[in-house]
């Protein structure tokens, strides 16, 4: 069943399979096909998964992006969990990644993500989102563009609206019958 | 006064249609309630005691008269004929359906209005001096910052999910804080560095609630151009290490608490090192080109005191009480400031009715080129009346009771909506205003005793900011019954202090005596220039505490 949407509104599946946080005790243990790992345990096992196209990592919400910063071209993905849809510290893991430490690689938001959020994470450098089963995944293409026009600059636009004021033309809605 | 432009109408007309689209789907059962929750407080919905409550942004307190009037008839044609000014310089509908929300957003934006980011864990309207602009002893004028905030903060994408909600305010008044910034997340004081360049002092981690707090110092001076990347440095540590697993240690002054304020203002400096020349940094042209919406009128050149003026005031005393109480000095010679006070007894502080907005519309048409400004303490101010028709304007708002001439007065109390409306409230503040209202009922006592601040909440989280009143009242649930805690000693001005708490709490109905107890202690004591917070900063608490409760 698709269960990723992409920046550009496509729905698509894929086989990243997020592995969760080993309890106290266990070891990791990986799924067949394509991995999303705890972090801490990508960078703890760093020479053996370095390289692999096959492991990617992701991110809690309390975790510093930082400790990525200097592995970001080793990465094929990186995914960052929403525990709660109301936590918001990812929103500036995932433009820190982009804008600070220059992570082009794939940005997923995971966990608790919704439908309404959609266009904040967009705008925060994430690309893809798995959004959570229950919603309906035909939405989440409009609810990518309820905004044609943003007063921030942010990952997805560098220019706030301050620098564009008078040079940048509305589209005029199309009349209706 | 700012306009929209195509881009501002447009967001806004895009954020409507979002919310349409997010109730359609929430009276579908496609969200839950808790998904809901966030998407309709960020629209100004609460769901409260008795109804819905819907509070609108008024932008720093500015108002045209067609805003006014539109208000007017959303109140009519949507709620109960009246709407409730607050302490945060917007506006609240008490009765509105919840089906009806995206068609009152639709009806607001057709006259430039929203209630965008009124609630929840966002970055709330961004609050300023009611007398911005009109002032002589202001650095500048904060209002055109205040909407570059405003900008800066609307859907801004990092900032929508917050520990908890966030305000900020802007002073520019050297002598006056009217804005009360320092019990803000943020405050910002526009200064002048020595060079003469403007820029502001940046306070952060005031508040009220639970645990009131004076906001520290983190910047002596920040450059004007570097107002939005430092805003945003802050929001980020605070986004990224406020607490998020317990609501009542959620805000930023806890965060600043415990990193210290130098700490904190560490984070924020490294933070900003990073994004201080990036493209959120102000341009002159941008700050210019704002300055351009909030240019000078075209005053005429008239003298101070006319014939008109002098003439009246010396044929009613009534008059003149009012011009005395409730007029203060305009920047430019022949015109005055007015404030309509919204304190008439029997009326809850700050509620107007549909017909009363219709009049201030009027009025602000007439004598104050068609703008209106609603202040922290729910009045309302009309900046640019020509002392010529003072008179003329007084006794057009008389009969419409907008001219109680109790403004700073005891009476003239900040109170918020408590146990008759407000889900939260412990108990109820209008009737305790109401009742101390109508001890103090004599003017010329009231004069007499100067300028009091006498603020009420219904409970801690203090809406009617009880911790910087120099009388705060706050209201208590005792074993299910109301009680009422007495402070003394606060202020919001440039002299920012939290109250003292005089001791155990009063029964309402013994509330009026209560106060006028303190307010003997304070004429017993006071010399002939003091007001009655230098009295209590003189002689403390201990007065007060034994005769009260002797």
């Amino acid at each position: 069943m698709p269960n990723i949407v992409r920046h550009d509104g496509t729905i698509t599946s894929d086989d990243w399979t997020v592995v969760p946080q080993p309890a106290e005790g266990e070891s990791l243990e990986l799924p067949k096909g394509p991995a999303l790992i705890p972090a801490e345990l990508w960078l703890a096992g760093r020479e053996h998964f370095e390289g692999n196209p096959e492991i990617g990592v992701w991110l809690d919400s309390h975790e510093e992006p930082e400790i990525l910063k200097d592995h970001l071209d080793k990465l094929p993905i990186i995914a960052i969990n929403f525990p709660k849809f109301a936590d918001g510290r990812g929103y500036s893991s995932a433009r820190l990644l982009r804008e600070r430490f220059g992570y082009r690689g794939e940005l997923r938001a995971i966990g608790d993500v919704l439908l309404d959020q959609l266009q904040f994470m967009k705008r925060c450098g994430f690309d893809s989102y798995a959004l959570r089963p229950d919603k309906d995944i035909n939405k989440a293409p409009r609810c990518l563009q309820f905004f044609t026009n943003a007063y921030q600059a942010a990952t997805d636009n560098d220019e706030p609206l301050f620098r564009r004021r008078g040079e940048f033309p509305v589209a005029v809605a199309e009349e209706t019958a | 006064m700012y306009v929209y432009d195509e881009h501002d109408r447009q967001i806004l007309e895009e954020r409507v249609a979002q919310f349409r689209d997010q109730t359609d789907r929430a009276l579908a059962g496609e969200l839950s309630e808790s998904e809901f929750l966030p998407l309709r407080l960020q629209n100004g919905l609460y769901v409260q005691r008795l109804a819905p409550m819907l509070r609108i942004c008024i932008p720093y307190g500015m108002l045209r008269s067609e805003q006014l009037r539109r208000l007017a008839r959303i109140t009519r044609d949507y709620d109960k004929g009246y709407a409730h000014f607050t302490t945060r310089q917007n506006v609240q509908l008490n009765w509105p359906a919840l089906e009806d929300v995206p068609d009152i957003l639709a009806e607001l934006a057709e006259v430039e209005m929203h209630a965008n980011q009124t609630s929840g864990n966002c970055i709330r309207n961004t609050t300023t001096d009611q007398f911005a602009g009109v002032q002589s002893d202001e650095i500048t004028d904060p209002r055109p910052y205040c909407e570059i905030i405003r900008q800066w903060s609307t859907y801004h994408p990092e900032f929508a999910f917050l520990p908890r909600k966030f305000k900020v305010a802007v002073n520019a008044s050297e002598h006056s804080d009217r804005a009360a910034i320092q019990v803000h997340d943020i405050g910002l004081q526009m200064v002048r560095n020595d060079a003469g360049e403007l820029g502001f002092r940046v306070h952060v981690g005031g508040g009220l609630g639970r645990t009131p707090m004076v906001g520290p110092v983190i910047r002596e001076f920040l450059p004007e151009l570097d107002l939005l990347t430092y805003l945003e440095a802050i929001l980020r540590v605070y986004n990224r290490y406020g607490r998020r697993d317990n609501k009542y240690k959620a805000r930023i002054k806890i965060l600043v608490k415990a990193l210290t304020p130098e700490g904190f203002a560490e984070r924020v400096e490294a933070e900003w090192s990073h994004i201080k020349d990036s493209p959120t940094r102000l341009t002159r042209e941008a700050i210019d080109g704002m300055k351009e919406y909030f240019t000078e009128p075209d005053y005429e050149a008239l003298e101070d005191n006319p014939t008109e003026l002098a003439e009246a005031r010396s044929q009613s005393k009534a008059f003149d009480n009012w011009v005395s109480r409730n007029i203060d000095q305009h920047k430019k010679p022949g015109y005055a400031i007015v404030t309509l006070t919204l304190k008439k007894t029997g009326t809850p502080p700050g509620d107007v009715s549909d017909l009363q907005l219709e009049q201030i519309a009027e009025i602000a048409d007439r004598f104050s080129l068609g703008e209106a400004r609603v202040t922290h303490e729910q009045n309302v101010v009309l900046a640019d009346v020509r002392q010529d028709q003072l008179h003329e304007l007084w006794q057009a708002i008389r009969p419409m009771g907008f001219a109680t001439a109790n403004l700073n007065t005891l009476t003239d109390m900040i109170c918020c909506p408590g146990g008759d409306y407000c889900a939260l409230a412990n108990a109820k503040s209008i009737p305790v205003a109401e009742s101390i209202q109508r001890r103090f009922d004599n003017l010329d006592f009231l004069y007499d005793l100067g300028n009091i601040d006498l603020n009420i909440s219904g409970c801690m989280n203090a809406c009617g900011h009880h911790h910087v009143g120099h009388i705060g009242v706050l209201g208590v649930d005792k074993k299910g019954e109301e009680y009422y805690q007495i402070s003394l000693g606060g202020s919001s001005q440039h002299d920012a202090t939290i109250g003292k708490i005089l001791g155990p709490s009063f029964a309402r109905e013994d509330m009026p005596e209560v106060v006028e107890k303190l307010i003997g202690v304070y004429v017993e004591n006071r010399t002939e220039e003091e007001e009655f917070l230098d009295t209590y900063r003189r002689i403390g608490i201990a007065p007060f505490k034994e005769r009260v409760y002797a």
